[in-house]
């Protein structure tokens, strides 16, 4: 527990860097929000009024000063474009994209560890290719293309599956939010008609994103399990004659996870920016698409917050990979 | 003459063959050996002259560019060499047993040592989930581990060199195997630790009968611990007997040089002489001939002939054209 809080203690200079330089960059970035605001035809006067009544004509240090102690107080600003408070929007958008993010991760990893293990344990053989070919797919794939593809191929041709316009078809009404993912909420509820309308929506962009995160994590899985089945703790095992999936679960997977679980933080980073693409491609009213229009309009507010929550997440994922690692490895639990 | 024993291994005719990218690599040719019930027999040569290989070949363990290409290993009425995998398994820890040099990376790292006994146990000494962990505690105790409960759940980096290798002796002989093969038990220990890890596996292997091989590259630590001695050279078995015998006649040229090439306490460093030459190529076909020719100062014509062993005395047998 007090490593827990020593962890997160030490987030926050980098949580801090994070306001700084996302507020510059916000700053720095070619676009004018007033202009924008004001539309093609505004006067310079209007355009100055905007600007003031925006703050933006106030010094830069004064801006920052006034944006940071409304971030203190939990206020991220409000949106220009939708008029709305954007840690509202984030909020309401904030489990959409978790929920799209989770299914891709557990999807992947689901098809990843065993696809590596058996790759490693069956070196040479037909399973081994597939893990390369899927491998070298993943990577080379961009997701909007993969995205694409599945639609057209999913939907337009084969009709399996419905239209890519969001988390649920206009019909259908969202379950009573409790954790604000569909899925469970709908489960919870009892209601297996949404239940099954939330996941045929959430099938293919899921597995777009999947499919990217595939690659590295079948790749680290096969070569740590190579690394360890090669090592001599394996040829112990072996030699106290313990069953072959002893061998293989027991000792070599869970001593071959600790890197993959280290290379699991950075596939979710890589998901949480091919969420932005896929949400677009899919409709998806996650928080990637809203920042990408706040980008498009200059709108800082909600870019502000969108780079801001990432960070926050980026944090929280790394002390659970930690935490993760401590829970495997007896040598990390001792260290600290 | 000792008392005749029974045989718990008999290796007859093995060869072990390497696919390398270089070619062939006849690692193991026709090595032949016999270790009755209690005894310690000491497989002694340099590094790569096969003794590690023969006992991987024997355990069924060899790397996936290893071949048998030929012999016979009877434990008991099984050969091993003729045993499919899935049996091995079960031979594997219950009737064969190994343990191996540098114990700390020999025992899984993630997983308390009591649990690996325990893995054991369950798999080949009878016990049951509920009983499984006392006695991983009460094998723990057996090798004179302090405060066995307590070990139980440490790691195998919060323990020393020697305790590892005591909890790797406490796997091995989990399930009272028959045969226990040493490889470079002592390597990598300080001299005080390889003398309590020696005595412990002596002092298992008289309350069980249990035979042992010693693999080691150390003739002074054979010559103290082995009732026989068996040299092995280039993957060649050149002279066995027993370790009286042995030290004190030697027939072939290579023992007689190790045994030159051995510090004792009372002799100087200066006495000591190497063995001259290195070990000979065997990627060329078949060397069915002795493989020591190209070093030994004893060679002759007769050399070229093919090498087999032929016994020089009851109870010692030689694999040389010009013994000594």
């Amino acid at each position: 527990m007090r490593a827990v809080l020593l962890r997160l203690a030490g987030a926050l200079p980098t949580l801090c860097g994070v306001v700084v330089v996302t507020f510059l960059l916000t700053r720095v970035l070619p676009g004018d929000t007033a202009t924008y605001f004001a539309g093609p035809t505004a006067s310079a006067e209007s355009i100055a009024q905007i600007k003031a009544s925006l703050g933006l004509d106030r010094p830069l240090p004064e801006q920052f000063w006034r944006y940071g102690v409304a971030l203190v107080h939990g206020d991220l600003g409000m949106s220009l474009t939708t008029g709305q408070p954007v840690r509202a929007e984030i909020i309401a958008r904030l489990p959409a994209s978790a929920e799209l993010t989770l299914c891709a991760l557990i999807l992947a990893i689901g098809i990843a560890v065993p696809l590596g293990v058996a790759a490693a344990v069956r070196q040479g053989s037909w399973i081994d290719h597939i893990c390369r070919v899927v491998a070298t797919a993943g990577v080379s794939l961009p997701v909007f293309f993969t995205g694409l593809l599945l639609v057209y191929v999913f939907y337009f041709r084969l009709g399996w599956m419905p239209a890519p316009l969001g988390r649920l078809d206009a019909f259908a009404t969202p379950p009573h939010a409790v954790t604000g993912f569909f899925l469970i909420d709908a489960l919870l509820a009892r209601d297996l008609v949404t239940a099954r309308a939330a996941l045929a929506q959430i099938v293919l962009p899921a597995t777009t994103l999947a499919l990217f995160a595939l690659a590295p994590i079948a790749r680290i899985t096969r070569a740590s399990m190579l690394a360890v089945l090669g090592s001599e703790f394996i040829r112990t095992a072996r030699a106290s004659g313990l069953s072959g999936p002893t061998v293989v679960v027991t000792y070599a997977l869970r001593n071959a996870l600790l890197p993959v679980v280290t290379v699991l933080g950075m596939v979710f980073s890589f998901l949480l920016g091919a969420n932005v693409l896929v949400e677009k491609v899919f409709a998806w009213p996650g928080i990637g698409s809203y920042a990408v229009e706040a980008l498009i309009a200059s709108d800082f507010a909600p870019v502000q917050g969108f780079v801001l929550t990432m960070a926050v997440l980026y944090v929280l994922l790394n002390l659970g990979i930690d935490l993760l690692n401590r829970a495997i490895d007896p040598r990390a639990r001792r260290g600290a | 003459m000792m008392a005749p024993t029974t045989d718990v291994l008999r290796v007859e005719d093995l060869s072990v063959a390497f696919q390398t990218r270089g070619g062939l690599v006849r690692a193991l040719d026709r090595v032949g050996f016999t270790v009755g019930a209690g005894q310690t027999m000491a497989l002694v040569g340099e590094s790569g002259s096969g003794k590690s290989v023969t006992a991987y070949a024997v355990m069924g363990l060899l790397e996936t560019a290893g071949r048998v290409t030929g012999g016979r290993a009877f434990l008991g009425q099984t050969d091993l060499l003729a045993t499919p995998p899935r049996t091995m398994a079960r031979i594997r820890g219950r009737r064969i047993a190994m343990i191996f040099q540098n114990p700390r990376a020999a025992l899984n790292p993630i997983r308390a040592v009591g649990k690996q006994i325990a893995d054991v146990l369950l798999r080949h000494g009878g016990a049951t989930r509920s009983n499984a962990r006392d006695r991983a505690i009460e094998a723990l105790r057996a090798v004179g581990i302090p405060d066995p409960a307590r070990r139980a759940k440490a790691y195998p980096f919060e323990l020393s060199g020697g305790m590892c290798q005591r909890v790797m002796i406490a796997i091995a002989v989990a399930a009272r195997p028959d045969l226990l093969i040493a490889d470079e038990p002592t390597t990598g220990l300080d001299v005080t630790t390889q003398a309590v890890v020696m005595d412990l596996i002596g002092a298992m292997a008289r309350g069980s009968g249990m035979a042992t091989i010693l693999i080691t590259h150390d003739l002074a630590l054979a010559a103290e611990r082995a009732n026989r001695i068996a040299v092995m050279h280039a993957g060649h078995m050149v002279e066995e007997a027993d370790t009286a015998t042995l030290l004190a006649r030697p027939r072939h040229p290579y023992t007689a040089r190790l045994i030159a090439a051995t510090p004792t306490a009372a002799g100087s460093l200066a006495s000591l002489q190497s063995v001259p030459g290195g070990l000979p190529d065997l990627r060329q076909a078949d060397r069915l001939h002795c493989r020591y020719a190209g070093r030994c100062e004893r060679r002759q014509d007769a050399c070229d002939a093919v090498l087999t062993m032929r016994p020089a005395a009851p109870g010692h047998a030689v694999a040389c054209w010009n013994p000594l």
